[in-house]
């Protein structure tokens, strides 16, 4: 990028004016939003919980018994 | 007799006010000009305000980024970890490693899975990227690139092409085919141009649109067919190293981690940053958002992982150990968002409580660092790469 030390300082500052101006919201209220989802998902969570091994699609192939 | 110089005193028009005056030579920016005297002692001035206006500016970027941080400290009344505190502790996990991928020459520097969540792409420094079927093992494509560092793959969501790039500077949408008489390199399609390496590239929703990342320090939106350019990214100040886009619910945003230690969340639409952090020492190697979109997970050279909550606006978690020391090269979250897996230059993986900041697990399996790690569509599993030439399930 070819732009002078002085245009990239200004248009770094007008990101910087841009982004005060963004609307937060406090922890305890998206810290407990994000504890929430997790709670509502981790049911669903195979990494989680666990998968029977008959219901695992990764499972070891089993080898052939000739009996 | 000596030699003598004489100052040749050339008049005539100014260069600047175009009065007619005996002329100094003046450099600007390597081109010779001719200024008289009055213009020679304007220009030197003007160069004081220069500096001035720019010392000026970077004060005003330091007070606006300490505002920046006033701003988001307020709304630090409180740590995730104790928001989580009633949430019951992980027991024991015991994760196995299910399959070794192997068939790659070099290292693995990439890969992505498919929508059907048994199929695997994955690149690597040799050039090749093959497309796994991760329950039988099988490959059941490969194509060999014509450049080496193969850094980023993707899936298209409808399972029918896969996209590629490296060192080539560019982004290439191959259609994958069955039929065995076709060669998959003759339907190469070159999608995105860079002037710099690939980084990362990701399909949007659909086929049509491709996300990139690249060395030169930008993003950008391409149309598949046409291989034009849809939007462009400026702001990072450092090559950018890696992308994600928002669940599909959340909209049109993405974020990206680069060199400069900046993690920025952009706008698709209008190709403007909404919000930026810069909490970590080092690159960041690997981005990933969380299954909600609300917030997103970062792994970086600075061997610790940190998450970023989207509406606070600010780092809300960090996820390190004085024992790692290693950079961090790759993130992703499990299904409900409670786990997050990052792969490190240690050989390790690492897996951590999102809401208590405890690591929950190490997995040993790899011989070389682990360059990549994503969890299936469904959560059942997740794949990780390494330089170690083996990708395992």
């Amino acid at each position: 990028q070819d732009m002078t030390e002085k245009e990239l300082l200004k248009m770094e500052l007008d990101q910087l004016k841009k982004e005060v101006k963004n609307e937060r919201q406090m922890i305890s209220k998206t810290g407990k939003e994000l504890k929430e989802y997790i709670e509502s998902m981790a049911g669903e969570d195979p990494l989680l919980k666990g998968v029977p091994e008959d219901k695992n699609p990764f499972k070891e192939k089993g080898g052939c018994t000739i009996s | 007799m000596c030699d003598q110089t004489f100052l040749a005193i050339v008049f005539g028009p100014c260069d600047k006010c175009s009065k007619e005056k005996p002329l100094r030579p003046v450099y600007i920016k390597s081109e010779q000009l001719s200024f008289c005297s009055l213009c020679v002692e304007m220009m030197a001035t003007e160069g004081l305000q220069e500096n001035e206006t720019l010392a000026s500016l970077k004060n005003e970027a330091e007070s606006l980024k300490g505002k920046l941080e006033e701003e988001r400290a307020k709304l630090h009344d409180v740590e995730l970890h104790q928001v989580a505190e009633r949430v019951e502790a992980l027991g024991q996990f015991v994760m196995k490693t299910r399959r070794t991928l192997k068939g790659h020459g070099n290292k693995v520097l990439c890969m992505d899975w498919c929508k059907d969540k048994r199929r695997i792409v994955s690149s690597s420094q040799d050039g090749k990227v093959i497309v796994w079927d991760s329950f039988t093992t099988n490959k059941e494509h490969a194509v060999t690139m014509p450049c080496t560092w193969v850094m980023a793959c993707a899936y298209a969501p409808s399972g029918c092409a896969i996209a590629c790039g490296g060192l080539d500077n560019k982004c290439s949408v191959y259609p994958l085919t069955f039929d065995k008489n076709e060669n998959m390199a003759a339907k190469k399609k070159s999608v995105a141009m860079h002037t710099n390496y690939l980084s990362a590239c990701s399909f949007t929703n659909s086929d049509m649109q491709i996300l990139t990342a690249s060395g030169d320090g930008t993003c950008a939106l391409w149309d598949v067919e046409s291989g034009q350019l849809l939007q462009s990214f400026h702001g990072h100040g450092a090559d950018v190293l890696c992308l994600d886009l928002a669940p599909s619910e959340t909209g049109n945003t993405f974020v990206s981690g680069g060199c400069d230690k900046k993690a920025m969340v952009w706008d698709m639409r209008s190709g403007q940053c909404i919000q930026s952090f810069e909490t970590h020492d080092s690159d960041i190697n690997s981005v990933r958002y969380y299954p909600s979109g609300d917030a997103f997970a970062s792994g970086s050279d600075d061997a610790t992982c940190r998450l970023y909550d989207l509406r606070a606006d600010r780092e809300v978690a960090i996820y390190s150990k004085e024992s790692i020391i290693f950079g961090a090269s790759s993130v992703d979250f499990s299904l409900s968002g409670r786990l997050l897996f990052a792969g490190y230059n240690d050989y390790t993986i690492n897996v951590w409580d999102v809401l208590k900041g405890s690591r929950v697990s190490i997995l040993f399996g790899h011989e070389n660092r682990v360059s990549t790690l994503r969890v299936s569509p469904d959560g059942t599993a997740f794949c990780s790469g390494s330089w170690d030439h083996t990708l395992r399930v």
